[in-house]
């Protein structure tokens, strides 16, 4: 496979003035089988469908998240915005006692567009009540082979790594004892540049510069010349106990205090997946928010309004539980054997 | 001197990197959905045409190459220099032969090229793609075979050696590509 073929550049002026659907009319066909095959799967396990506002008056704080705004949709505020993950009502919904929920999303992310981000896109998230991290990591892995053989998928493999193990697999050290300075001089030996990194970007640097190109496994093959079928080639990863410093919303570990219990699925180095067992701790959570907004400050970049309905909610009590957020095209993208996002969508932000 | 943030980085943009330009040959943004994203960026040293591969941290910031490209007028070689005159202000410029390379068998006087000035100073010279030339040695031609089959080697005027089909006698004006340094037709005068 050649990067070239299919950069962002030019998928994006190939869409430019088409008012056509970019794509053969059967994706319509395959994402509404998709579609139905994911409703079904949840229905026999009696995970209710649920449907969240688009638009809020708050926001979501991650400092990488870019943000779409539009005027505000009640007068005490000045502006809304448009949701980059249905999460915060989910957990919402859970306080209110909702049980076991999915949703499929569509969400707005601003300034992603690349071969495999699209601004709007769909985001299938769910969350399990009383599961720990592990039974959630099990039914990823359970529906994702759920609807490979329903899509009439090749045979896929899926192994389960910590963040540890793949480290040291892929990148030969282990991250959770390593200095800084050695990390920096790895980054650098992979080609870095530009200011020093710190620990958490060193890593973020090793995990999606060197050991996420390896996990493509069309790339590594020896018959990779030959015309060979994708899907057989690709690997499953579910990768768990990521640092502390990445844990966003998840908790930490009780044995280990420097990881917590977050996981990402990994589909042919094509990140689907990231869930976490839940942080239910209200203060916490603020203190979070409160310090995404201050690294906001220091970068330069707009703070948001913190959803204190949500802190509301966890004050009263979120239940124990698991949670994921799943990239519905990308999804289709591997199961079909797609490089590129453009090869699903048909509307991309260039044609809509 | 102007910056860019690495969220302007496309294919062409001019770059300083350890004080030398470089020009933009790929950019691949690496976004992950949680965590620190980055630019993957591989990049054509203009001074030495080596390509190399760098990550930079997205948002931030790298200096401007001050490098423009500009069509002028190749006047004439000193001995030392190359000499070149943009047309529209006139201004006469002097090229190295670093700059010009293997690119001065193509140079022919009045003839429009791309000169690429960085600091205002000509970094590389590129011909059009193609000339007109004339022979100005080559074995007698062999009358009445236009077929094609076969050809020599020939002199043109600026020192280049270019394959002729075998018809095409010295003192003829033929046209060049530059680019791959071949034979495309006979002038008509």
């Amino acid at each position: 496979m050649s990067k070239n073929n299919s950069t962002p550049e030019n998928t994006a002026s190939n869409n430019l003035g088409s008012w056509r659907f970019n794509g053969p009319l059967c994706l319509l066909k395959q994402r509404a089988f998709l579609l139905s095959s994911i409703r079904g799967f949840f229905a026999a396990k009696s995970v209710l469908e649920v449907e969240t506002p688009i638009l809020s008056s708050a926001a979501n704080t991650d400092v990488q998240i870019g943000t779409l705004s539009s005027q505000s949709i009640v007068e005490s505020k000045e502006h809304s915005y448009l949701r980059t993950s249905p999460e915060f009502f989910h957990k919402r919904l859970l306080a209110s006692g909702a049980g076991d929920l999915f949703e499929i999303a569509r969400v707005f992310r601003r300034d992603e567009r690349t071969q495999l981000h699209n601004p709007e896109f769909t985001l299938l998230e769910w969350y399990r009540l009383d599961f720990d991290m592990h039974q959630l990591m099990d039914e990823v892995i359970e529906l994702i082979q759920y609807l490979r053989v329903q899509l009439g998928g090749a045979e896929l493999t899926i192994e389960s790594t910590s963040y540890q193990e793949l480290f040291e697999r892929y990148a030969g050290f282990n991250p959770f004892d390593i200095s800084l300075s050695s990390i920096q001089d790895q980054c650098q030996a992979h080609g870095y540049t530009g200011s020093d990194l710190s620990r958490t970007e060193a890593l973020d640097f090793i995990f999606s510069i060197v050991i996420q190109p390896q996990l493509n496994m069309t790339q590594n093959t020896e018959e990779g010349n030959q015309a060979v079928d994708n899907n057989q080639q690709a690997m499953g990863l579910m990768i768990y106990h990521f640092p502390i410093e990445m844990a966003a919303l998840a908790q930490a570990h009780a044995e280990l205090p420097d990881r917590c219990l977050r996981f990402e699925f990994l589909w042919g180095g094509v990140e689907l997946a990231n869930g976490y067992q839940e942080l239910t701790d209200a203060i916490e959570q603020q203190q979070r928010f409160e310090q995404d907004n201050l690294t906001r400050l220091k970068l330069g970049k707009p703070t948001l309004p913190i959803d204190q309905n949500l802190i509301t909610a966890m004050t009263q009590g979120l239940p124990e539980c698991s949670g994921v957020a799943l990239g519905v095209e990308r999804l289709m993208m591997s199961l079909l054997g797609y490089q590129s996002i453009d090869e699903v969508m048909g509307f991309m932000a260039e044609n809509s | 001197m102007s910056v860019y943030s690495t969220s302007q980085f496309k294919n062409g943009l001019k770059i300083m990197f350890d004080g030398d330009p470089f020009n933009i040959v790929e950019n691949q943004e690496v976004k992950p959905g949680k965590g620190q994203a980055f630019n993957r960026v591989k990049m054509r040293n203009l001074k030495t045409g080596r390509v190399i591969e760098k990550t930079f941290k997205s948002n931030e910031k790298v200096d401007a190459a001050d490098v423009i490209d500009t069509e002028m007028q190749y006047l004439y070689n000193d001995g030392d220099f190359y000499h070149f005159m943009d047309p529209n202000s006139f201004e006469q410029f002097e090229a190295s032969e670093t700059a010009v390379g293997e690119n001065a068998k193509w140079l022919k006087e009045e003839d429009i090229c791309m000169v690429t000035l960085w600091n205002n100073v000509p970094l590389t010279v590129d011909p059009p793609n193609f000339v007109e030339l004339t022979i100005t040695e080559t074995d007698p031609g062999v009358r009445g075979d236009t077929s094609g089959g076969g050809s020599k080697p020939a002199t043109l005027e600026t020192g280049a050696v270019v394959n002729v089909p075998l018809f095409v006698p010295q003192g003829e004006v033929i046209k060049v590509d530059t680019r791959s340094g071949e034979y495309v037709s006979r002038v008509k005068k």
